[in-house]
């Protein structure tokens, strides 16, 4: 594959950049992560099996993977409503908006937590009001969602952004012309556009929020059985001295974050392969 | 006599209208008529308003002053989607997501459920259309497997499905090559006499207005210098401006001498009453215009010498230097002419203008 793609070029050494790339991904990503399976190895399969299928494991799964899945289709709707905002409209303080948005990106995951938490703590800013309603969002699973939704929106909004900026404004004129109307040209001419950006930009969204640590283990009352999240299952399992038992955990999420990522790759490469063939 | 009648139908009716970007004033006080069945090419220099009062008329911008008529209504404040107008870009703006034919069906099947075709009807439309560009071929093809002719082919398909009552169309060939762009130019003004649809072409290529239009409309800056047939703005420019626009010209500062057996000189813009200090008169003589002689016939001549000689094709291009300005004067010949006079360079030759305009420009004379 490597040989098919090597084309003469005006630009030397792509034998060299080759190379140093594939040494340089080894050493950052697949030594550390071939040294967590060989960890891993260390246990029975036996063992391996009993410690992934625990209850409180399996309902960790389900709580890190399915409020990241929620929190990215969240972003996925909100974040590109920001980034349409954005983009096409231009109001007083929209460059404090736009630089905001990356706020989730560069604030320490702590501070964050603590911040939801205190707003939707049950006297706080917005969960005093939220309570009298019956709707508890501190220490819940609920928590879990806003904060892996807080953590998650500047990856789509940054992905959808630049695609918006750059979307012919003449293909939707030309929508118009034909007749049709805002909603018929937002859902045929607009939407299939940003659709590959939109998914990159979930798909990121998802990936973090099922790695992130710190906002959430502030916010989710870490109940084991209702919320505690994988990572911190990891960290719980680290502080018995469980190492292996906490690798396993990990290859765990290791493997399901790699089939999902290959999964969104895969819809990714169908979609894009539409109009880019040629 | 059907035609005649038929010609006097006002189908687009621009009327006194205006439109500003800020403080720079795109169009002023624009009117224009456009007969139904007409094809009309809009042309200036590029900043002369041409597109905006072609967006203006899709309803895609609105005038700050003055009205739109399509077929006697007024549409000014209408919808775009109401005017039923077929829209050619310059770069095509087809979905790329879409194939030829998805993308050709996109008018019919964004219609109210109750008047749009059935799936049978549409692609039957869709077909018939895309023989009329001769691209069934290409019926599966997405975009971008498509030439840029092949583009703007499927762009006018696409436009003409909807049953336009016009077809406004924006430098629809300004991104192809000559070639393509001379060949499609053609098959326009073809598919125009086929269809008779009422259409404004937009450009700044004055061949291309010369050749498809039926009237040519020039802009400059925003107003209109001169409505007229193809013939009658080449050979009877109303300004200096269109006189320059349109082809290539020789510009005299001064009055000159013309031979007394040429067509009388025409003043298109009115005599000043007396010759003040604050105008002058320039000649405009088109290069195919003068003619050339090896000796002296009348004493008006102007005496010249060539400077340089292009064969270019069936005509040939002479830069010849005046003896007593010294200014370039361009000739063009026909090949038979250029070897009766077996031109060298160097040669001395005599200049006559068979034909001249003379117009009053503002300012004291430059030269």
């Amino acid at each position: 594959m490597a040989l098919v793609l090597k084309q003469p070029s005006v630009l030397p050494g792509f034998g060299l950049t080759l190379g140093f790339a594939l040494f340089y991904f080894s050493l950052i990503v697949l030594i550390p992560l071939s040294g967590l399976i060989v960890k891993t190895t260390t246990l029975t399969w036996q063992q391996f099996w009993h410690t992934v299928t625990e209850p409180r494991a399996m309902a960790s799964y389900q709580l890190t993977f399915g409020a990241s899945f929620l929190g990215a289709l969240i972003n996925g709707f909100f974040g590109s409503v920001v980034a349409w905002v954005l983009v096409r409209y231009h109001f007083p303080g929209r460059s404090i908006v736009d630089a905001l948005v990356d706020l989730p990106f560069a604030l320490p995951t702590a501070v964050a937590g603590i911040a939801l938490t205190a707003i939707y703590s049950s006297n706080g800013w917005i969960g005093s009001y939220l309570e009298p309603l019956g709707l508890k969002v501190a220490f819940t699973p609920l928590g879990v969602l806003v904060a892996l939704t807080f953590i998650g929106l500047p990856f789509v909004v940054r992905t959808v952004q630049p695609v918006l900026q750059d979307l012919d404004k003449e293909v939707e004129e030309a929508a118009t012309t034909l007749g049709a109307n805002r909603w018929q040209t937002f859902r045929a001419v607009i939407v299939p556009e940003l659709w590959p950006a939109l998914l990159t930009g979930m798909a990121m969204a998802f990936a973090r929020s099922v790695g992130e640590y710190g906002s959430v283990i502030f916010i989710a009352g870490n109940m084991p059985l209702k919320s505690e999240i994988t990572p911190l299952l990891i960290m719980t399992k680290l502080e018995q001295y469980d190492y292996a038992g906490a690798t396993a955990l990990g290859v765990v999420m290791l493997v399901v974050s790699f089939v999902l990522a290959l999964m969104i790759n895969l819809i990714q490469w169908w979609s894009g392969r539409r109009h880019t063939a040629s | 006599m059907e035609d005649a009648a038929r010609e006097s139908i006002v189908s687009i009716q621009v009327d006194h209208v205006t439109k500003r970007f800020g403080t720079f004033t795109v169009l002023d006080d624009v009117t224009l008529h456009v007969q139904t069945g007409e094809l009309i090419a809009l042309l200036g220099p590029s900043g002369c308003g041409k597109t905006t009062l072609l967006r203006i008329l899709a309803g895609l911008e609105r005038p700050d002053h003055g009205r739109i008529l399509l077929h006697g209504d007024e549409v000014t404040e209408r919808r775009i989607t109401d005017r039923r107008v077929g829209f050619v870009f310059q770069h095509y703006a087809l979905f790329r997501h879409m194939t030829v034919t998805e993308n050709v069906a996109f008018g019919l099947s964004v219609l109210p459920h109750a008047q749009r075709p059935s799936p049978g009807q549409i692609r039957k439309k869709v077909h018939d259309l895309l023989s009329l560009v001769q691209l069934q071929a290409m019926a599966d093809r997405y975009p971008n497997q498509l030439s840029g002719g092949q583009r703007q082919r499927v762009a006018l398909a696409r436009a003409l499905a909807v049953e336009p009552k016009m077809l406004l169309l924006d430098e629809p060939f300004g991104a192809l090559d000559t070639k393509v762009r001379k060949e499609l130019r053609r098959w326009l003004r073809r598919l125009h006499d086929e269809l008779h649809i009422t259409s404004i072409l937009v450009t700044h290529d004055q061949e291309e207005a010369l050749e498809a239009a039926d009237r040519i409309v020039v802009l400059n800056q925003g107003h209109v210098e001169q409505i007229g047939t193809p013939d009658e703005v080449y050979e009877n420019a109303a300004t200096p401006f269109v006189y320059q626009f349109l082809g290539d010209v020789n510009v005299f500062h001064g009055r000159i001498a013309q031979n007394e057996t040429v067509p009388k000189e025409t003043h298109r813009q009115p005599p000043a009453e007396r010759d003040s200090s604050d105008e002058h008169e320039v000649t405009f003589v088109r290069p195919h215009d003068l003619e050339l002689s090896r000796s002296r016939t009348t004493t008006t001549q102007l005496e010249a010498t060539v400077r340089l000689i292009i064969i270019a094709g069936s005509r040939v291009r002479l830069e010849l230097m005046s003896k007593d300005s010294s200014q370039i004067i361009s000739v063009e010949l026909t090949k038979e002419r250029y070897r009766e006079l077996r031109l060298q360079q160097g040669d001395i030759v005599f200049v006559h203008p068979k034909q001249l305009h003379v117009f009053k420009m503002p300012g004291p004379s430059s030269m």
